[in-house]
């Protein structure tokens, strides 16, 4: 099954990304990535996303757009990036997810991927490889 | 059982073969579901189809005989409407290699004899972390013994629709989820195997309170210690006897908890000579296997507890020094509110009511307002003491905190005047 990753932190743990660069923090992530990616259970997809501060959130309600200046919800704990992995069970999900970094400073939420409802589409400009 | 009752109503029929198809679903109802959402993951769909399988025998038996291996016949039924479900839905691509998988299995023949039983992988994803713990018990009593959501909702005080639909939602997590049904590893045993007593525990609980308030809860109590010898049967760990030893003790009171009139009866009133002896004898049983592992837990400590209680009935004293020490242990092994509380009541009983109070006026009143346990026994020890208008304020509190009747009766008639 495939798994996302969700992984929710703080603004101290927002702060650790910046410049000049918290060494620990860093290679913390860089040993978990080449752990998930040597594992063969490494899905293609996931990324951090920027801080919270860049977030718009946009509506539209009676047609009509409204658009926020922030993330959708305004909690402390806020979503930092998310990463897919496909591994048999959920228990082991939840050993991966143990293991992010994030686990210990913030937070990772387990969620199973919905299977695909559509026929993927691809655009006919664009010859899909392999 | 659910099924039982549904059947009934079906076919009027022959009463043998229906006494027959109960004593096997009674016998090996969490077994087939246990073997069948083993390979699928779906609980809910095992069920139903072993629903289903469970009046097809009602309908051909009759006619055609009880087969040889009644159990088999039940799960080849039951495998085929699994697998007719679903090609009828559809299913996702990853239930088809499991059905095929179960296929096979069932129709090599492996199984004539005998179905591998499952039940402990059940019990370990019913009490799976991550599932709410609200619901571990009642899935429990319903994926392994087949009770119903009505029964169950009954004993936890909820409606029936509600305890539905929170059934509903937890097997669907469990199959959605992806959820394993596997036994944890060595390392996470531990913990893996507290939530699967506890959730048992709590079935007993449940029963326990409603003694003499509500007989149908009672069933309950049974249902747990049912669920404990299914656990010890595949998994003899120290822990689990010691739940087994405690409940059991408990069990072997029951009757001597009330008089002729209904009345409560305290421990220290009770007569020995109504003591199940044979309950007793096995919970002694239980708890000596349990304690010779060298793994001390909480519910081998509460086991010991009662059992030095029960000790009562051979000596016609009882060991309190003994008690107030298993208590001092098992606060801090499983620190809780009703352990210092009757740790309490029992060093009053060695060293006199003033160390008990001394001890009653450490617990964190905050913590007490709403905790029946502490004010009945803080109005005994005031009692003892000659401290009648606090005995009397602290009995009124204890008298309207008393959820059973037959405890309220008990504590007026002790209140001093």
């Amino acid at each position: 099954m495939q798994y996302a990753l969700l992984i929710y932190e703080n603004p101290a743990g927002f702060a650790r990304r910046d410049p000049p660069g918290d060494n620990e923090f860093v290679g913390a992530w860089r040993a978990y990535y080449k752990a998930v990616v040597e594992a063969g259970i490494y899905v293609d997809g996931g990324n951090p996303l920027l801080e919270p501060g860049t977030a718009t959130t946009v509506r539209v309600q009676s047609g009509k757009r409204s658009v926020q200046d922030g993330p959708y919800a305004n909690t402390k704990e806020q979503l930092g990036g998310f990463m897919l992995i496909e591994v048999p069970t959920l228990d082991m999900a939840l050993d991966w997810a143990a293991r992010c970094p994030a686990a210990s400073y913030g937070a990772v939420e387990v969620r199973p991927l919905a299977p695909v409802m559509h026929q993927r589409i691809v655009r006919p400009d664009v010859q899909e490889s392999g | 059982m659910r099924l039982i009752g549904a059947n009934a109503r079906r076919t009027p029929g022959d009463a043998d073969t229906r006494r027959t198809v109960e004593a096997i679903a009674r016998g090996s109802y969490g077994r087939l579901i246990a073997y069948l959402s083993a390979r699928t993951r779906d609980v809910a769909a095992a069920e139903d189809a072993l629903s289903d399988a469970l009046i097809a025998a009602l309908a051909t038996w009759p006619r055609d005989g009880v087969p040889r291996n009644p159990q088999a016949w039940l799960l080849t039924a039951a495998r085929n409407r699994l697998a007719d479900h679903a090609r009828h839905i559809k299913v996702q691509t990853l239930a088809l290699p499991e059905l095929e998988m179960l296929s096979e299995e069932t129709d090599d023949g492996v199984l004539s004899d005998s179905i591998p039983d499952e039940r402990l992988k059940l019990l370990f994803v019913c009490a799976h972390p991550a599932i709410d713990a609200d619901i571990h018990t009642p899935l429990m009593l319903q994926a392994v013994l087949g009770l119903d959501a009505v029964a169950i909702a009954r004993a936890f005080l909820v409606s029936p629709q509600t305890m539905s639909q929170r059934l509903v939602r937890a097997k669907r997590k469990i199959r959605d989820a992806g959820i394993a049904f596997e036994v944890p590893e060595r390392d996470e045993l531990p913990q893996r195997l507290d939530a699967v007593l506890n959730a048992i525990y709590a079935a007993y609980g449940n029963g326990w309170e409603g003694a003499g308030v509500d007989p149908l809860a009672r069933g309950l109590t049974a249902e747990a210690i049912w669920l404990a010898r299914v656990l010890i049967a595949l998994m003899p760990e120290a822990e689990a006897r010691g739940l087994l030893s405690l409940m059991l003790h408990c069990e072997a009171r029951r009757d001597a908890r009330r008089d002729a009139q209904g009345r409560y009866i305290p421990l220290s009133a009770q007569d020995p000579q109504r003591w199940n002896i044979d309950l007793l004898a096995e919970a002694e049983r239980e708890l000596s296997d349990a304690a010779s592992a060298g793994k001390m837990g909480r519910f081998q400590l509460e086991a010991a507890i009662q059992s030095v209680h029960a000790e009562h009935a051979r000596t016609g004293v009882t060991h309190w020094p003994a008690i107030a020490a298993f208590y001092q242990e098992l606060l801090v092994v499983s620190p809780s509110l009703g352990a210092r509380v009757a740790h309490a009541a029992a060093v009053a009983e060695v060293h006199g009511a003033s160390h008990g109070m001394e001890l009653l006026n450490g617990i964190d009143p905050a913590s007490v307002l709403g905790y029946q346990p502490f004010w009945a026994v803080r109005a005994h020890l005031l009692t003892q003491l000659h401290d009648v208008p606090a005995a009397k304020a602290a009995y009124d509190c204890a008298i309207a905190l008393a959820e059973d009747d037959a405890v309220r009766q008990f504590l007026m008639a002790c209140r001093p005047e």
